[in-house]
């Protein structure tokens, strides 16, 4: 007699690509404030290796006189180099994880947000793991966007603060390759906190019945 | 979908819910035993807090019974698997809401294809069978507004049709025209007896509005968490009499 209960497809990842993609651009705003946190940690860190990096560059090609400014200045090369003390590793490192408990924290809010509307995506036909995918892709956007447009604040402002301080040379002798890895390394950092921040709420959302996501107020 | 009309599409046995909130226990149904046939349509009514959203949510595999059982087309639902039931959800019944429930981010168009993008269908055939259940509602026009831009009767209308996105057996309707005006009310209604009518869908639809009772098949009256009676067509005409 009746037809029996067949079994759900899983949705294609550019389905699940598409759609979360689509979801960001309409909440663009909010993400923004979510990534906040993320933002300003990754440009701390990233002004931080960015002034080392930048020094490292200018340094062979300084005079003395500009040898000396930059010695005056507090900043000092061990074996002729450049980097970053044990100070600025530990302010870094304290300034992530702050950084990480701030975006569990705000990734929990906006997604407590969306309970309703992952209820009614599970009486449409939404697979627990549809959720965690359109989560943790929304996350990875936003961890890579939040990212770049750290980096971008740190790094160009240790270029613009330090051109400031020793004139025209810093930026002819800009270190563009190595300032380039460090954009590349913070935005995956970046990338790797917002996920680590988005598994919870998402294993929360995913495995909520649908009657109990209905239930909660928008 | 399926003719004959006498088959139970849904069947519910001996089904309780008992919600525990700290010390506390709210019994929201304390054993209701119903029967719904194929193409019927079939009012849920009931005083505030008699258990009808609760019972929507059992019908509908949204929530586990804590005991007793529920059959869909003689499926017993507790059996499913996870794949099972989203299957179930998307295919063999469609959900209305009192709060409309669309997809804010997402525009009209986008919410009537989106049950059937979950289904696996193609683009083309999803973008035609979503304008053509627009068109249905008498919403084509507005497909690409979000919901934020649509009057609470259009939403609803909105919603209607994603109901419709998989030609479901069912529609279950918790307080459809809750949140409408008299004449949108009465326009929603009117769409669901077409569609019961037209398509053989069954209706089950949980409400205040006395409306409803008109087009119905069936009422089911429930208070406290019980079935208290169960009235036809036939008798409604004369109890409707007496009582309003
Ligand atoms: N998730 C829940 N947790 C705790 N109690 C609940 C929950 N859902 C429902 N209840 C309780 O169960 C009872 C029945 O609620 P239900 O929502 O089914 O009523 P209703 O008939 O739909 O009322 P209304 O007409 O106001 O929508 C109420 O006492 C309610 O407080
Ligand atoms: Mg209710």
């Amino acid at each position: 007699m009746a037809k029996t209960i067949d079994r759900q497809i899983v949705l294609p990842w550019r389905q699940v690509i598409r759609i979360s993609f689509n979801a960001l651009r309409a909440r663009l705003f909010r993400s923004m404030i979510t990534t906040s946190t993320l933002v300003l940690a990754v440009a701390f860190l990233s002004y931080t290796f960015a002034v080392y990096a930048v020094l490292e560059g200018l340094w062979p090609a300084a005079d003395v006189a500009l040898q000396d400014k930059i010695l005056a200045t507090g900043f000092t090369p061990t074996d002729g180099h450049f980097g970053t003390t044990a100070k600025d590793r530990w302010l870094v490192v304290l300034s992530l994880l702050v950084c990480t408990v701030g975006i569990i924290n705000a990734q929990l809010m906006a997604v407590t947000e969306r309970f309703r509307e992952i209820g009614t995506l599970k009486c449409l036909g939404a697979l627990d793991s549809f959720v965690i995918k359109l989560f943790v892709l929304e996350a990875a956007y936003q961890g890579f966007l939040g990212g770049a447009a750290g980096s971008v604040l740190g790094v160009g402002t240790a270029v613009l603060t330090l051109w400031a301080r020793f004139g025209f040379p810093v930026i002819s002798h800009v270190p563009a390759v190595s300032l380039g890895v460090l954009f590349v390394k913070s935005s995956a950092l970046a990338v790797g906190l917002s996920l680590i921040g988005v598994m919870y709420p998402a294993w929360v959302a995913a495995r909520m019945q649908p009657a109990i996501a209905l239930r909660s107020e928008p | 979908m399926n003719g004959n009309g006498t088959h139970n599409v849904v069947r519910l046995v001996d089904v309780t819910k008992v919600f525990r909130m700290g010390q506390e226990e709210v019994h929201a149904l304390r054993g209701v035993t119903l029967e719904i046939k194929a193409g019927e349509y079939m009012s849920i009514m009931g005083p505030s807090g008699s258990g009808k959203s609760t019972l929507f949510n059992m019908i509908g595999a949204l929530d586990k019974p804590t005991s007793g059982r529920v059959f869909i087309d003689e499926v017993d639902v507790a059996q499913l698997d996870a794949y099972e039931l989203a299957w179930l959800r998307c295919r063999k019944i469609g959900y209305i809401f009192q709060t409309f429930n669309l997809i804010q981010v997402m525009t009209a168009i986008e919410n009537v294809t989106l049950p059937m993008i979950f289904a696996g269908m193609g683009r083309d055939e999803y973008m035609d069978k979503g304008m053509e259940l627009l068109k249905l509602v008498g919403l084509a026009e507005r497909f690409q507004h979000k919901p934020a831009e649509l009057s609470g009767g259009q939403q609803q209308r909105v919603a209607v049709a994603r109901a419709l996105a998989n030609d479901p057996a069912i529609i279950l309707a918790d307080e459809p025209t809750g949140n409408l005006d008299l004449t949108t009310g009465e326009e929603i209604i009117s769409l669901l007896k077409e569609l019961s009518q037209q398509r053989g869908v069954t209706i089950i639809s949980a409400t205040h509005d006395i409306k409803m009772i008109n087009v119905s098949d069936r009422v089911v009256w429930i208070r406290d968490g019980r079935i208290d009676r169960i009235e036809d067509r036939e008798k409604l005409q004369v109890s409707v009499g007496q009582v309003f």
